[in-house]
């Protein structure tokens, strides 16, 4: 009705400015189609009055003014919209989304439900909590963990061999928890029961980079994903503890004691249940919402460095030597895997094409502070493996945690360092990071899988 | 001349309210309307017309309704509520007053002749 000559032509270029719009976060459909209609009647009008379509189209989306303007006097009215809203059954707005991600939602329900009837099988067979704490500790990420790797699997359409893979793994997890003869006081049983979830968690990254496992790309999803679905799910927990505390207190004031409801089943069902729920969060928001672990990386990188230059100034200072307490390797392979975590949500954040800047000078030195202090630590150790703090599994284990961050940081820090003087590029970094996940995996696995017989059992 | 923008916001509401009340209407026929009746005076923006067709519609003071013109194309009329007529109402009587003191004010006074540097500043 509008254009004589070239309607095709001027419909283009409606579609094309709706696209325009549509790229505006402040401007939904249903006000595209309301701004389009008006476009059209201003141009229907220019038309009627001696203009050719496609003058009238420029005159029209000219008097129509700039869209920034435009989207700023909608985001007065709809200022919900900048706050993007997590839509748990995905974009109305287009229906094909929509399905999709209520078929997601039913299969990741479907997944969280088998996982709270993992956690409750073995109480069929007469393992409770209170008198098998050893096999629980032990197993707990047996529970979650596979069903949030089928979930995973099932989102990205993973290949039978994967999913062969994926279940073989399960299942020699399932043996090395259960098959040896492990006392419950035994060191053995708590190397296993920390070691065995990073084992089982990397196989989780198997499934989550089931399309293409070789890609770099993909595996810093992974890490990625990691980052936010930890944050979910401790967010997930706080929550489940302010529930738990109203259910025990407002039952016990009409005289019913919840308590073995909730530690029996309200704790243990949703700490599974939350392992999946917290995947699917991240898969369903990843878009939507800004990653937060980047965020704190930022917040904390500047304080971290500081606290470390402090710690190793006092120590060059007072010249007191580290004392190397039973736990300190623990604790100084937790101060590595924190800097590493740090050092690693940063990369996973950053723009691989822009220049160094003083941020990337600001890790660097973290870095190598970090590792000056673990060398510290390493020093003061060396001198007594052989006696007091060889031959026994924590020990090991904890040693070799030490080498293999020891090693990731170093070559990490020289690559920050090159990236900085502008003699390699960013992705080096990144890659030497990502390259680095299967050695997680596969010394997580000696751990879990040669240690004991390895100690023989202590 | 141009009506100051503060001035167009201020009286954005009582306008399509009223325009409104004369029957239902959509977004280009409202700003056709409202350029109508000022003689192109005020300058209204899609900017200020839709977000605040929106906002009145969240205020329950209009409702509106998707209906099918020419075709595939639609098109958003919006109608004025009970509670638009009543808060048309009450906006009148605001206007009324200061309408009518302006008016107390200017009585019998002859237009301001405005030189035009008074004018800018």
């Amino acid at each position: 009705m509008t254009a004589h000559e070239g309607p095709q032509e001027l419909e283009a270029q409606f579609e094309q400015w709706r696209q325009y719009v549509l790229r505006r976060r402040e401007l939904q459909a249903v006000d595209a189609d309301e701004l389009e209609d008006h476009l059209r009647g201003s141009v229907d009008e220019l038309v009627a009055a001696g203009l050719s379509p496609d003058e009238a189209f420029l005159v029209a989306v000219k008097r129509m003014g700039s869209l920034d303007d435009l989207s700023r006097e909608f985001a007065r009215e709809h200022s919900e919209r900048l706050w993007k809203q997590l839509v748990l059954t995905g974009d109305s707005g287009s229906p094909v989304g929509g399905t999709r991600s209520a078929r997601d939602l039913w299969v990741m329900l479907g997944c969280a439900a088998g996982a709270v009837v993992s956690v409750k099988v073995p109480a069929l067979f007469g393992l409770s909590f209170a008198d098998d704490g050893s096999f629980y500790a032990r197993n707990f990420t047996l529970f979650a963990l596979p069903w949030l790797a089928a979930y995973l699997a099932w989102r990205r359409g993973a290949g039978r061999t994967v999913i062969a893979a994926l279940a073989a793994l399960f299942v020699l997890g399932a043996v090395a928890a259960n098959a040896y003869p492990l006392a419950d006081d035994s060191q053995s049983v708590v190397v296993t029961s920390i070691h065995l979830p990073i084992a089982l968690w990397l196989v989780v990254g198997l499934a989550y980079v089931a399309d293409d496992w070789r890609s770099s790309r993909r595996r810093m999803d992974f890490i990625r994903f990691t980052g936010e679905w930890f944050i979910y799910l401790v967010l997930m927990a706080l929550g489940g503890g302010v529930l738990s505390a109203f259910l025990f207190n407002t039952f016990a004031a009409i005289g019913i004691v919840p308590e073995a409801f909730i530690s029996q089943w309200l704790l243990p069902g949703g700490a599974a249940a939350a392992v999946v729920v917290a995947g699917w969060l991240v898969e369903a928001k990843q878009s939507v919402v800004e990653n937060i672990a980047p965020v704190l990386t930022r917040l904390f990188t500047p304080l971290f460095t500081a606290a470390l230059l402090a710690f190793l100034v006092a120590v060059v200072w007072t010249s007191h030597g580290i004392d190397v307490e039973r736990e300190a390797l623990l604790l100084f392979d937790l101060l590595l895997v924190v800097v590493l975590g740090l050092l690693l949500y940063s990369l996973s954040a950053r723009d691989p094409l822009a220049p160094p800047g003083p941020f990337d000078k600001l890790q660097l030195a973290l870095v190598v502070s970090a590792l000056a202090i673990d060398v510290l630590v390493l020093l003061e150790i060396t001198g007594r493996i052989t006696d007091e703090y060889g031959g026994t599994p924590n020990r090991a284990a904890a040693l070799g945690e030490n080498v293999i961050l020891l090693v990731n940081l170093a070559w990490s820090a020289w690559l920050l360092l090159s990236f900085i003087r502008r003699r390699t590029p960013f992705a080096a970094l990144e890659r030497w990071q990502t390259g680095y996940l299967p050695v997680y995996a596969a010394w997580a696995w000696i751990v879990v899988l040669v240690f004991p017989p390895l100690f023989s059992f202590a | 001349m141009k009506v100051a923008k503060d001035l167009v916001a201020a009286s954005a509401t009582p306008m399509v309210l009223g325009i409104l009340a004369e029957g239902e209407s959509y977004g280009y026929a409202i700003l056709r309307r409202i350029n109508e009746l000022s003689g192109g005076e005020l300058d209204w923006t899609e900017g200020l017309l839709y977000p605040l067709l929106h906002r009145l519609e969240r205020l329950g003071h209009l409702e509106s309704s998707w209906q099918a013109v020419a075709g595939e194309r639609k098109r958003k009329y919006y109608r004025i509520t009970d509670r638009g007529l009543a808060e048309l109402a009450e906006q009148r009587r605001q206007w009324d007053t200061v309408v009518g003191a302006l008016k107390e004010i200017w009585h019998d006074r002859a237009p301001l002749t405005v030189h035009p540097l008074e004018g800018l500043a």
